[in-house]
């Protein structure tokens, strides 16, 4: 029972102890009996915001109940699913489908009947979480699992002056770090591995990773196949030929009313492995220095069943509902952990796409890739093994496929049972102002000098942080053929994280998202379609453009810089941005993102946490995982530059071997 | 009971799917084969039960004869405050219904008995041994008949006070293999019986060892030469503490300033479990058993310190190759 006797008395002792490391230098604090009673005083009269009722979200609420704390609020948007219940223990089966906060809440009550615990079933990004929702704080306690809302979230807690208490987990790695405004960094002040981008070219031509093909199988095929018709797609490859016209391809695609389905599937099948590939060895310049794929068709790979005319429509495998159908099930291969030869690969293909005409027809055409629709995950796996095969990639296991193409994120209930007793240690320093000692905690994997978990004092705000900050960006953009849309979408938006921006050139106000007066929505509509050079109020080199997000209480300057030209293959997008902390895939620095599925692929120097990693899964190689989620706002992805993979994952920045470098700036 | 063939279900694929991309199938099927034994269902332990409940060991069964009490649930999640539900029950019997709840394809059970009653055919029963609420004689007994039986049995004791944490380990002659690039190692570790690591002489173990083993093992032997129990200690005791801390640091040549008297007043003081350490113990202790029961990952060796104080979660080996 809160206020109890025994649980004062473990709290009056609790208070920061003197202690002098080798190479942390921890001031003096205060001796014991000047903090007695403030702890449980502290905690008593404490409001704590927590962000995320997931994983961390249920070891921390349960934590925080336990701890003494009476007055909780809870955001989260999501539902509970079955893969959710391995760790999120307050979850039950009977509660697959029901929200997240409000279950946890009732969970949490029935060991804690009398506290305050209000669940809030909704995004946080949502505009009733204002400053003025988060100022009535005393504490934000993050956990998440994504950056764009740690973002969010941060930018808020600095425009309420709330301390921010962050976290996260990814297998047996985790991290809380405490943020203070103007005392620590901000959430933004240190580099985040960023979204991970591929050109649009490797996609389409010259893939030579595993995830390559995946992006191909999710992002093209399945989109073209199943998808919406309307949108734009890039499955043509590019070839030098300019006689491929898209109307020839766009034939081909779609399936007439009487078409044959086998036909159909063996049609598609030849043209994506086949023909394209032979379109693509065409262009000799291409392949100089690379090697040349091999085109692959039905007919050499299924020979012997093609002798079989429909023979396979009558064996029919009968499925309980539209949900449980399945080509594995139909095929009658039960394991999602085996590696499955190209002929399977193919049967997989051609029997995925099948059963989605006969079994699935009203979904055809409006469908997006979902990680838990089991058909879509075989059809993609299938896909992107034989396109992998035709690169000589080698195949992965459909286990292993849906990993990456649904961005999963690897999770146990340990470490997150630890991270959440940090964080409520966190807190309570926190809320007794004591500044010297707060500390960002580590929990490693391998022990570094004897440390399974290491704190670090925090740092000073990074004076060129443009977030917390307000330091000016540059902008190097070509203002005569760039559209505000573009800068809007791939810059204010991506990568600074504004969710409903405001752009302006001196007093002149280019767009606002969000409720706008009518008269001004067609204006700002035809705005985004303009070149920057030709808007109302010219945006050329020179220009300071300042963008604000009222939500976020956030405001940033940008300083635009003309410029002709743009590498394609670096600078896919036309635009560089700098003054901005810029995400790091090849760090020089020790800072390095561990064991997130977000690992750099570019092939440039890895981490190196890569050769240290001990790989515990899988069984013949060591396999680099990264990122292709389906992150919110894809709809409004440019495809004409490239496919943008957004890293939802949760971001580690380990800190490994020499402190030193860290000390210079240090909070004391 | 076995899983059915060696393949895992359709339903343990869906419900573990997120932790098998961490340890893999393989360790998942030797977890559903595991059983585990725990004695003193207070706070830590019933964080670690959530912990491995969840990851799916085939049966854990708890031991703790104890009446439920309102002292009780102040850090343990699992039992109800609620007296029409808890009166009369053991903790373990109320935290045995509780965890059923977590994990349907676990078998948790009650064991009533006094450990130092059971025999070593009774340890045989399981492949993990984790006690805590010990007294110092009552651990080292049950050390001892783990150790006794030819196959296996990986023992831990865990025990936390004021806010810090204490768990041992004892995997006696463990091998296991773990992969480096593409190459695959072989490693072989020797632990120390809880008795033996305690025999190691204090002077002999390096300069920075954490305080807190030293604390625990003061208060350890205060309360068996008290004949306490674990945990019966309070600030009445600290002057007697005190001076038996003066009285080995004497024994065993080691310099005071390695056991504060700061620490052990808050170790005396408040002898209640801290929630937040409970989690982080629960949940290191937790790692470790999976480690152990499916032979992938380093263990630690042999013992793990936590201090909120200064926010450290320490290995230390304390053993006489001290290796």
């Amino acid at each position: 029972m809160p206020g109890k006797a025994g649980m004062m008395l473990t709290f009056q002792r609790f208070c920061v102890y003197p202690q002098n490391t080798h190479t942390i230098r921890l001031p003096l604090a205060a001796s014991y009996s000047s903090s007695l009673p403030m702890a449980s005083e502290a905690i008593k009269g404490a409001k704590v915001l927590m962000v995320g009722a997931g994983g961390i979200g249920c070891e921390l609420l349960k934590t925080l109940a336990l701890s003494g704390f009476r007055d909780i609020h809870i955001i989260d948007m999501d539902t509970i699913e079955v893969s959710n219940l391995n760790r999120q223990f307050l979850f039950r089966q009977s509660h697959v489908g029901q929200s997240k906060a409000k279950v946890a809440r009732d969970a949490v009550l029935k060991f804690r009947p009398h506290i305050n615990i209000q669940p809030y079933h909704a995004n946080v990004k949502d505009p009733e979480f204002n400053v003025d929702f988060f100022k009535q704080f005393n504490v934000v306690l993050n956990g998440l699992d994504n950056l764009d809302a740690r973002r969010h979230v941060n930018r808020l807690c600095l425009a309420a002056d709330v301390p921010l208490v962050e976290s996260g987990t990814t297998g047996f790695l985790g991290q809380v770090t405490v943020h203070v405004k103007g005392k620590t960094e901000c959430y933004e002040c240190q580099p985040k591995p960023a979204p991970k981008t591929y050109p649009v070219c490797t996609i389409t031509s010259t893939p030579s990773k595993f995830v390559h093909c995946i992006v191909w199988a999710k992002d093209l095929l399945f989109a073209k196949l199943f998808g919406d018709k309307n949108q734009d797609n890039d499955l043509n490859v590019r070839s030098s030929d300019a006689a491929s016209s898209s109307e020839n391809v766009e034939d081909v695609f779609v399936r007439r009313n009487d078409e044959d389905i086998e036909q159909y599937g063996k049609k598609i099948f030849d043209h994506v492995f086949g023909y394209n590939i032979e379109l693509a060895l065409s262009n000799e310049e291409t392949w100089k220095n690379r090697n040349r794929p091999k085109p692959i068709y039905s007919k050499d790979i299924l020979s012997d069943e093609l002798a079989q005319p429909n023979g396979n429509v009558d064996k029919k495998c009968a499925f309980d509902d539209e949900f449980s159908v399945s080509a594995m099930k139909s095929l009658g291969m039960k394991n999602p952990q085996d590696i499955w030869s190209l002929k399977e690969n193919s049967r997989i293909f051609l029997e995925a796409l099948r059963l989605f005409f006969t079994h699935r027809g009203k979904d055809v055409g409006n469908l997006t890739f979902d990680k838990d629709d089991q058909l879509a995950v075989e059809f993609v796996t299938a896909a992107a093994n034989i396109r992998a095969a035709s690169f000589g990639i080698p195949p992965y296991s459909l286990f292993e496929a849906k990993g990456i193409a649904g961005n999963i994120v690897h999770a146990v209930a340990t470490t997150n049972a630890v991270i959440a007793g940090l964080i409520v240690i966190e807190t309570i320093k926190v809320l007794q102002n004591d500044i010297k000692s707060y500390r960002m905690t580590y929990c490693l994997e391998h022990p570094s000098r004897k440390m399974l978990l290491m704190p670090v004092e925090p740092f000073e705000p990074n004076k060129s942080c443009y977030v917390c900050s307000e330091t000016p960006l540059s902008l190097e953009i070509n203002t005569k053929r760039a559209k505000l849309k573009d800068f809007v979408e791939k810059i204010v938006k991506a990568k600074l994280g504004m969710n409903l921006p405001l752009i302006m050139n001196s007093s002149n106000l280019l767009y606002e998202a969000g409720d706008v007066e009518d008269d001004m929505v067609a204006i700002y509509s035809a705005n985004l379609e303009k070149v920057l050079a030709e808007l109302p109020s010219p945006v050329t080199g020179g220009t300071m453009l300042t963008v604000e997000d009222m939500q976020q209480e956030f405001v940033c300057n940008v300083n635009i810089k003309h410029r002709e030209e743009f590498d394609e293959e670096k600078e896919p997008d036309s635009m560089v941005l700098s003054g901005w902390t810029q995400h790091v895939s090849a760090p020089e620095n020790k800072d390095k993102p561990a064991a997130n599925n977000g690992a750099s692929t570019s092939g440039a120097s890895v981490p190196a946490v890569e050769s240290d990693e001990i790989s515990i899964v899988s069984p013949t190689k060591k396999r680099k995982l990264t990122n292709v989620p389906n992150a919110p706002g894809n709809e409004a992805r440019n495809h004409q530059d490239e496919l943008q993979v957004i890293d939802d994952e949760d971001d580690l920045v380990m800190l490994e071997g020499n402190m030193e470098g860290f000390k210079k700036r240090k909070l004391s | 009971m076995d899983g059915d063939g060696e393949e895992l279900t359709a339903q343990e694929t869906a419900l573990y799917d997120r932790q098998i991309r961490v340890w893999g199938a393989d360790a998942q099927r030797r977890l559903s084969k595991a059983h585990v034994l725990v004695y003193g269902m207070k706070g830590t332990i019933a964080e670690f039960c959530k912990n491995i409940v969840l990851a799916g060991v085939g049966s854990l069964t708890l031991i703790d004869d104890r009446i439920a009490s309102e002292e009780a649930f102040s850090s343990n999640f699992l039992i109800p405050p609620d007296e029409n539900v808890y009166g009369g029950k053991t903790l373990a019997q109320l935290c045995c219904d509780s965890l059923k709840d977590f994990n349907p394809m676990v078998r948790v059970s009650v064991q009533k008995g006094d450990l130092s009653s059971f025999d070593v055919e009774f340890f045989n029963n399981f492949d993990v041994v984790v006690v805590s609420s010990c007294s110092l004689p009552a651990k080292k007994l049950a050390n001892e008949k783990c150790r006794k039986i030819s196959k296996r049995v990986a023992f831990y004791t865990v025990d936390c006070r004021d806010s810090c944490g204490e768990i041992f380990v004892d995997l006696q002659d463990y091998k296991y293999s773990k992969k480096k690039l593409e190459e695959t190692i072989e490693c072989h570790l020797r632990y120390p019986s809880f008795e033996e690591a305690l025999s190691v002489p204090w002077k002999e173990l390096p300069r920075k060892t954490s305080k807190l083993y030293f604390a625990m093992r003061v208060i350890e032997k205060f309360e068996e030469a008290e004949g306490r129990s674990a945990g019966e200690v309070s600030v009445a005791d600290l002057p007697g503490v005190l001076k038996l801390k003066k009285e080995l640091c004497a024994e065993q040549s080691l310099n005071e300033s390695h056991v504060p008297d700061t620490l052990l007043e808050r170790l005396v003081t408040s002898t209640l479990e801290f929630p937040p350490v409970c989690a982080i113990i629960g949940g290191i202790l937790g790692q470790e058993v999976i480690k152990a029961i499916s032979g992938k990952g380093d263990p630690l060796k042999n013992f793990f310190f936590f201090d909120a104080f200064d926010g450290k979660g320490i290995i230390e080996n304390i053993s006489n190759s001290n290796a």
